[in-house]
């Protein structure tokens, strides 16, 4: 992979989250703020040389394992999947519509790159650890990645993985949360409070890292910090702004599960296309 | 008359009685040395579901994951997604009751290479109660796209079974009961999954039945002849059902019981009901639980309080003819 600096890093993270808005205005339903808040993690995640992959060769044995737990943070999957190049971009147009492979939430292997279906939470994590202990067992390189939202840590299923992560040091596993402290019915710590989920996570038996999740150097040191952490798996907690990067939609609930209207979207569109000629300020302010 | 094709054991009467789940642990093993991609996931209940076989030849590859079924279901999940073939075991009640929709969405909807492997079904836990004793895991699993629904009929069957099942491509459950019960099948029995047996011919009506109720319908079948002349068939794979064998003898006998240890509702009863209300409509009775809850107590005395035995198959019979 070619070098690439954060500059540029950055301003494809905007791109893409104009490529979120674009697919949710078009399917007309979807989640707006988890994908647009994680794009700055999913873009250095692929683009930043993180995870290891063949854009044309999807299943790779080789390949690192990137398990998308929370489904509903789909859109930036995707965006980012047609981006590498595992898919064409005009595919992302059929997001939601009958036929299309880009399912509204994501199905295992309909989709090159797309390693399991998801949708119901807490899902994910499980056969991420099974993953995980699949590498283990056969001695492989790869290493797998797990993205969780916050409100998923509701799942009883979730604290199960964890035992079963910490039981067999899965060293291998990264599981990322996107701390954005919002879920369908309101702020986490109302809907039912998760803090400290450092503290628990620890307790857990995880390496616990917590990052701003729009910082993209902080996000590559806590992955390659996690690649150099035996014994046990890591949690990297990145605190993000829902909706980061389209004003009307940050910090508010209400745009969880809501996808924009189109005079919503040439706003957010507008936004984004001036946070892109400065530069990606965005990440840095 | 017996079917001779199928090399069953010939006394009826006094049967050999021996536990499916031995049987179950024992190709669980074989198949573990057979295949080094056979994976084995237990939650706390190793001796139990027979798993201890298996650890005991291959340790690395015997993963006990503590009383989690939804994870233990997810782990298989990953671990098939990398080229594994896992077996999850608990009892029914829990696996798939508790992890019904892990099941569901990363094992089924995912079309991942899982088998689902329950335990003590139907009155197994005799002693324990009706928390669980599970009569609806059959339906749960039914219902299920994607997936293949099998119950052999003894220690032997469930032996083949395990080896078959590792073999199959693409998510299994299969259903066993604790205690021992008769043997009928021998070494020489043929097993293909999807094709139903027909133990027995008869020409007057036809018990379609699965696990230990197959024994039943033989000795019910033996009792009656030669005044009734009863036909048996194992329906030993629940999904895909055999279609064939079933609408041809329904076509011959023009009369159906069916018999399980399990509710009557969308188990094997509600299978046949429903294909022949479709292919060729039947007059049929139903033998299993009927919409109950268990309760404590000795297999055998539940199994004669809530009518799945011998006597309840010929009463069935009884009133059809």
């Amino acid at each position: 992979m070619l070098p690439v600096s954060m500059d540029d890093l950055a301003e494809k993270a905007n791109l893409l989250r104009s490529e979120v808005v674009k697919m949710l205005v078009n399917a007309g339903t979807g989640h707006s703020a988890g994908p647009l808040g994680s794009a700055d993690f999913w873009t250095m995640l692929y683009f930043g040389g993180l995870v290891n992959y063949k854009a044309d060769e999807p299943w790779w044995e080789e390949r690192d394992r990137v398990v998308l737990s929370a489904g509903h943070y789909c859109p930036i999957l995707y965006a980012v999947l047609a981006e590498a190049g595992f898919f064409p971009k005009s595919d992302l147009a059929t997001l939601r519509q009958l036929g299309s492979k880009l399912q509204g939430h994501p199905v295992a292997r309909v989709l090159p790159g797309i390693e399991t279906s998801s949708g119901p939470l807490g899902q994910g994590i499980s056969q991420a650890v099974g993953m995980a202990l699949t590498a283990k067992m056969d001695n492989k390189k790869w290493r797998v990645v797990c993205f969780m939202g916050d409100g998923e840590q509701d799942e009883g299923q979730v604290w199960e993985a964890y035992l079963c992560a910490a039981k067999y040091a899965l060293s291998n596993l990264t599981v990322v949360i996107d701390r954005n402290n919002i879920q369908i019915d309101g702020h986490t710590e109302n809907v039912m409070p998760l803090d400290s989920l450092a503290a628990k996570l620890t307790a857990f038996n995880f390496n616990v890292l917590e990052i701003d999740g729009h910082n993209l150097g902080e996000i590559r040191d806590a992955y390659e910090r996690a690649k150099v952490t035996f014994e046990k798996p890591t949690a990297i907690i990145l605190s993000t702004i829902p909706g980061k990067g389209v004003d009307f939609m940050e910090n508010e609930p209400g745009w969880h599960g809501k996808a924009p209207k189109l005079a919503e979207a040439v706003e957010a569109l507008a936004e984004l296309r001036i946070i892109r000629t400065l530069g990606g300020k965005i990440v840095n302010d | 008359m017996i079917n001779k094709e199928m090399y069953l054991l010939e006394e009826v009467k006094n049967p050999l009685l021996k536990a499916m789940r031995d049987g179950y642990g024992e190709g669980l093993a074989e198949a573990g040395k057979r295949n080094p991609g056979v994976v084995v996931l237990c939650a706390d209940l190793m001796e139990s579901t027979r798993t201890d076989l298996f650890k005991k030849e291959f340790p690395e590859r015997f993963f006990e994951m503590g009383i989690s079924e939804q994870n233990m279901m997810g782990v298989a999940a990953g671990m098939a997604a990398c080229g594994k073939i896992p077996f999850v075991n608990s009892f029914a009640c829990f696996n798939p009751g508790r992890n019904w929709e892990q099941l569901r969405l990363s094992v089924c909807l995912s079309g991942t290479n899982v088998k689902v492997i329950g335990g003590h079904a139907g009155f197994g836990n005799g002693t324990d109660g009706g928390n669980q004793q599970m009569f609806e895991d059959i339906a749960l699993a039914r219902v299920l796209p994607h997936l293949t629904v099998v119950v052999p009929a003894d220690y032997d069957q469930a032996k083949k079974m395990a080896l078959a099942i590792a073999d199959f491509s693409g998510p299994v459950y299969m259903r066993m009961t604790k205690p021992k019960r008769a043997a009928l099948t021998t070494g020489g029995t043929p097993l293909t999954i999807g094709k139903a047996q027909v133990l027995r011919s008869g020409k007057e009506v036809t018990v379609f039945a699965c696990g230990a109720m197959v024994y039943e319908a033989l000795a019910a079948a033996e009792e009656l002849a030669p005044e009734i002349e009863v036909e048996v068939i194992n329906v030993h794979t629940i999904k895909p059902l055999d279609k064939e064998t079933i609408i041809a003898s329904a076509a011959k006998t023009k009369k159906a019981v069916t018999a399980e240890e399990h509710s009557i509702i969308g188990g094997l009863g509600g299978a046949i009901a429903e294909l022949l209300a479709e292919e060729l409509p039947t007059k049929m009775k139903r033998v299993g639980m009927r919409d109950k809850f268990g309760e404590s107590g000795e297999p055998d005395e539940l199994l004669a309080k809530y009518g799945m035995t011998k006597e309840a198959i010929i009463g069935k019979i009884r009133e059809l003819l």
